[in-house]
């Protein structure tokens, strides 16, 4: 089937694996928090790598220790970075990411500490990650069909603005090239609270629907219900979203929605920062509704763009993944214009259609995946958060 | 469309409206347009409302269902006027 998208192209990077990228990442990643000094000094050392230390990486266990080894392998692995350097305290957990990045075929190598000291580690790291810059920036990009890319979504600092603009531009995005081949992702576990009837039934199948009902049911029972003090009034929907005028639960979540379009349904549920596999299409995320940890995910499963309407004005970005904000508030667009890379107010005024606002972002996609530094690139937004499922051992 | 609506309702069967104008005041006849079809008509604010606020369509009464997109978006909790500002205030999720 042709379609006027069909055509499209950008200029992107081919990695070994076949799959696409948009970013040519040298990433100096830390197994565990204890190495994010090391991290930290050989991506001072090293110009043109990009350190992501964090908060986690010890004596996790279970379904959390998957989690986390999933979301380390998968920025790794992610089309968007190029070459990768592990470091971890020791070599054990250490091999168990460099295993899993080196199964796309890029360049990666682990470090570990013990026995060798901090300074030794940098040094040899160092050396090494001087390789992968020379490696990566000799690679040259080519024409590669829009139909490869693979776009993420994710809403914040929502507002009665997101339900009538930008999340509907999302949306219609999607049900234009979800159509021509590419993969999608919408999650937000929590924030779907309100509209769940909804969203069991854009499943492409019942069973589909009832997996998904059963994971959203698990996340109440054994999130909400174990942990709540009174209830969500001051978390969903924020005390932004109630600033932009969304009063419950089942406003914010039926706006949320909007991002899925009118004919898109989803074919698979993943796991938090899982890769999908079972071939283009679009897909349904378990995942937080915070913004960075979110977005953090869905890089993780392999998406190399995010789209991301907002409201009041969430500044969120992400070091590996462009994250292009569309706001329809003619207010945000007036107070923070340089935060938004695709303004729809228009559609507020009537003066735009949401046909030709979901042009506008295919357009700024096809612009952000050919090179343009998004607004949250731009302003050094580089937000890197990983999920934790429970406390450490 | 005669204009810039200062109100937008998703569906017909909406009971409340959208602000998506600044420094909306009381007393302004707004011109409200339903985005399922860009049909419009004209109701007078009660109250000055923020952007992004909601509006009432019609007197509703303590216990009415709220409905946006079409949809069941909570009840309300106290008695509010046809133009009235519609928000925490006076509506409440169901759930909780």
């Amino acid at each position: 089937m042709s379609s006027q998208y069909s055509n499209r192209t950008f200029m992107g990077y081919r990695r070994d694996n076949g799959r696409a990228g948009v970013r040519n990442h040298v990433l100096i990643l830390p197994v565990d928090d204890i190495s994010n000094a090391a991290v930290e000094a050989v991506g001072n050392n090293i110009k043109g790598t990009l350190a992501l230390p964090h908060a986690y990486g010890r004596l996790q266990f279970g379904e959390d220790l998957d989690l986390h080894f999933r979301t380390m392998i998968g920025t790794g692995a992610n089309p968007n970075v190029a070459a990768c350097i592990v470091i971890g305290i020791e070599p054990g957990w250490t091999k168990t990411i460099v295993d899993g990045i080196a199964k796309t075929g890029k360049p990666v190598q682990g470090f570990s500490i013990e026995q060798n000291g901090d300074l030794k580690t940098i040094m040899d790291a160092s050396r090494k990650a001087k390789e992968f810059v020379h490696y990566a920036s000799e690679l040259q990009k080519e024409e590669i069909s829009i139909s490869e890319l693979w776009v993420s979504t994710k809403c914040g600092e929502s507002d009665t603005t997101t339900g009538l603009g930008s999340c509907p531009t999302v949306g219609n995005m999607f049900d234009k090239l979800l159509p021509e081949g590419i993969y999608g992702c919408f999650g937000e576990t929590s924030e779907i609270t309100g509209a769940e009837h909804i969203c069991k039934k854009r499943a492409a199948n019942d069973e589909v629907g009832e997996r998904w009902y059963q994971m959203w049911q698990a996340y109440q029972n054994d999130v909400i219900e174990q942990f709540k003090t009174d209830d969500l009034s001051d978390s969903q929907p924020t005390k932004g979203n109630i600033e932009g005028g969304l009063s419950t639960i089942e406003e914010k979540a039926l706006g949320n929605l909007e991002k899925i379009g009118r004919t898109s349904k989803y074919i698979d549920i993943l796991e938090p920062a899982e890769v999908p596999e079972s071939g283009n299409g679009l897909y349904f995320m378990d995942s937080s509704s915070a913004a960075a940890e979110c977005v953090t995910l869905m890089a993780a499963g392999g998406f190399v763009v995010h789209t991301f309407p907002t409201g009041q004005g969430n500044v969120v970005g992400n070091p590996i993944v462009p994250v292009i904000k569309i706001s329809a508030n003619p207010r945000t667009i007036r107070t923070m214009s340089e935060h938004v890379d695709v303004d729809v107010s228009g559609i507020l005024k009537r003066e735009m259609t949401i046909d030709e606002a979901g042009d506008n972002l295919i357009d700024m996609i096809m612009r952000t995946a050919s090179g343009r530094n998004t607004s949250a690139e731009a302003l050094g937004h580089r937000e890197f958060s990983m999920t934790k499922l429970y406390r450490s051992a | 469309m005669a204009g810039i609506p200062q109100l937008l309702v998703h569906e017909h069967n909406d009971n409340v409206g959208v602000v998506v104008v600044e420094g909306l005041k009381s007393g302004t006849k707004m011109l409200c347009c339903i985005t399922a079809d860009n049909s419009t008509f004209e109701l007078e604010a009660k109250a000055d409302v923020p952007i992004g606020h909601k509006v009432a369509l019609s007197d509703l009464k303590e216990g009415d269902t709220a409905t946006k997109y079409g949809e069941d978006i909570g009840k309300f909790i106290t008695n509010v006027e046809k133009g009235g500002h519609v928000h925490v205030h006076n509506l409440k999720t169901k759930r909780w």
